[in-house]
């Protein structure tokens, strides 16, 4: 089965092979390709490590002066005298708008995927399918002017209605909902991410064989019974594939979330009111104004988003390998 | 249980290429009924028309009437959904669930049908695996992966979960063409102990199995690439196999054919 999504292709095209292939044959185009692949592979794991080696040496010195509690204080004062600093508001910002953008959007664009694959007339699908994608080709930076000038205005009703239905969950409880809020910058992120679990999930449903389609069609299915019994089990690692790959991505996005979001400090339960920041925004935001300390806290900050995006990536590929396990 | 088919007329076509020609048949109930000929003469395209299985291709329709005991299966109201409930189908590269286990593979129809009672499951479960002589085989791992088990008894297993949901028809593409000889044995003889009970016909090309299994054959043949397949001539197979009627049907009998 090759439900392989970006995430598990990388690392197995990266590490897999290259070393069989050198145990050719020996002719000369063996040997050639075989010296090629080994020479690529180690040309990108030597960049990784220099620029790991870069950002945590830039990072050291700014850490060695900081006065606070680097991974559980809410203060983001680095250029202060002295610097003080920590990630707790950024990771919460970051983790908390991530995974509600994919909350958001993982049921709509593996609803879209399907509608796609088998609900469509084939003259509707195509076009769909392709202004799907399109969305994935907008600049972010589109996406935050549009978050910043059209939603976040109407976002207020829609917060405001939230919190007067919903205000028992904590979540969406607060006095004052608004519009900067991570909540606004969500939706945004979940439209953002919305053509990628699409499209990788619809690549997934392409490729469901057509035997266990008709299996189910045989048996008496309707088309979602069909779609329960041969398409889902079928593309289930795949769509879990797709969701961790746009959740990278929602976790990773920089200025449209920095232009939605109106910083105030310290961790708000509250996400429907105004406020937060990310790992990334923060970057975007401070880093020109940013001293030499500054900037060595902005760099280990970055370093910590890298280490939690590779924790999901890993997370995503032991649910991907045990799924298939399973099956 | 087992009903008979009558087919007149019918027509089959993917987009504007015309598959099958004019066929009318009767299938009688309780009996295997025989499909042979030439490959690409339109055997599985026919056999797909009775379980309204042909329209599923993007394009692909069908004219004429098939008749199961007089309800006609293209009428304007009816589901096709409903006739598959009915009329089950086992094809020629067994397909069970490759995520699903032996029982949820054998259940998948049932549930389908609306039965949810773990006992009565079982007991369906227990029954339609017994029927496919697979049940000694697998009774101690009934919730190990379906993929896992050899051709033969995969292929067992398709017919396991065609017959728990109780069809009328029971419809076999090829059922043996991926397996060995003890294989297909062993599904030949459960073909002669499902007859009692249900409608079969079989596609196969293989003529001994043919003779073996069937108490009617029918002969499709195509006049020439790219036109239509139609059928030959049908009848009792001890006929077929000795005195056929037509030419053709005798050329390709005793393999002088072409
Ligand atoms: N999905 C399809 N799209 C277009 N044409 C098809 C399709 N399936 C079959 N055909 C055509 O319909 C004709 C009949 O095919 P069919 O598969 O019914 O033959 P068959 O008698 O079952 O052959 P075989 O013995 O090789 O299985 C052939 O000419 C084939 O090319
Ligand atoms: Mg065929």
């Amino acid at each position: 089965m090759t439900t392989d999504t970006g995430v598990s292709t990388t690392a197995a095209a990266a590490g897999g092979r290259v070393r069989d292939a050198a145990i050719g044959t020996g002719r000369a185009g063996d040997k050639i390709f075989a010296s090629a692949a080994r020479g690529s592979g180690i040309l990108v794991l030597a960049l990784m490590a220099a620029i790991a080696v870069f950002l945590i040496w830039k990072a050291i010195p700014a850490l060695q002066k900081n006065e606070a509690a680097f991974l559980t204080s809410e203060e983001w004062n680095p250029n202060a005298q002295p610097p003080r600093f920590g990630i707790a508001q950024l990771a919460f910002g970051t983790v908390v708008s991530s995974l509600l953008a994919l909350a958001m959007a993982t049921p709509v664009a593996i609803g879209i995927a399907l509608f796609i694959s088998y609900y469509a007339p084939r003259s509707v699908a195509g076009p769909l399918g392709y202004l799907v994608d399109l969305l994935a080709a907008v600049p972010s930076i589109v996406y935050g002017l549009w978050g910043l000038l059209v939603l976040a205005p109407r976002m207020e009703g829609v917060s405001g209605f939230l919190n007067s239905a919903l205000g028992w969950i904590p979540l969406f409880g607060g006095d004052s909902p608004g519009k900067n809020s991570i909540f606004t910058a969500s939706v945004v992120l979940a439209i953002m991410i919305l053509p990628i679990i699409s499209s990788i999930s619809r690549e997934v449903f392409l490729q469901v064989p057509r035997a266990h389609v008709e299996a189910a069609l045989a048996l008496g299915a309707t088309r979602w019974e069909m779609i329960k019994l041969a398409v889902l089990p079928y593309g289930r690692s795949g769509m879990i594939g797709a969701a961790m790959l746009g959740l990278g991505r929602a976790m990773g996005e920089t200025i449209a979330v920095a232009m939605v979001l109106t910083f105030v400090p310290g961790i708000n339960w509250h996400i429907l009111e105004d406020g937060g920041t990310t790992f990334a925004a923060n970057i975007a935001n401070s880093f020109a104004e940013a001293t030499e300390t500054g900037r060595g806290a902005l760099i280990a900050s970055g370093l910590v988003l890298f280490v939690i995006t590779l924790i999901v990536n890993m997370a995503a590929r032991a649910v991907v390998a045990r799924r298939k396990e399973d099956a | 249980m087992a009903k008979r088919i009558e087919v007149s007329g019918l027509h089959a076509y993917y987009g504007g290429v015309h598959a099958i020609e004019d066929i009318s048949m009767t299938i009688e109930p309780r009996s295997v009924t025989a499909f042979i000929g030439p490959s690409g003469c339109g055997k599985s395209t026919f056999l797909r028309t009775l379980n309204r299985m042909h329209e599923v291709i993007p394009g692909a329709r069908v004219e004429g009437k098939v008749l199961l005991d007089d309800e006609d299966l293209y009428g304007p109201d009816v589901d096709p959904v409903a006739v598959r409930r009915v009329v089950g189908m086992v094809f020629q590269r067994p397909n069970p669930f490759p995520t699903m286990s032996i029982y949820d593979n054998v259940a998948a129809g049932l549930k389908l049908n609306g039965v949810r009672r773990k006992s009565r499951l079982d007991d369906i479960v227990e029954e339609s695996l017994k029927g496919a002589n697979l049940w000694n085989e697998v009774k101690d791992r009934l919730n190990k992966p379906g993929a896992g088990l050899s051709g033969g008894q995969q292929q067992r297993l398709c017919i396991a979960r065609a017959i728990a949901v109780q069809p009328q028809v029971l419809l076999m593409d090829e059922p043996c063409s991926a397996l060995d000889p003890i294989s297909t044995l062993a599904i030949e003889d459960l073909i002669a102990e499902l007859k009692s009970r249900y409608t079969i016909v079989i596609v196969t090309h293989n003529m001994q199995q043919a003779a073996r299994v069937s108490d009617r054959t029918a002969f499709f043949n195509i006049a020439g690439v790219g036109k239509p397949g139609r059928l030959i001539e049908i009848g009792e197979t001890s006929k077929i196999f000795t005195k056929p009627e037509q030419k053709a049907t005798e050329e390709y009998i005793t393999g002088r054919f072409g």
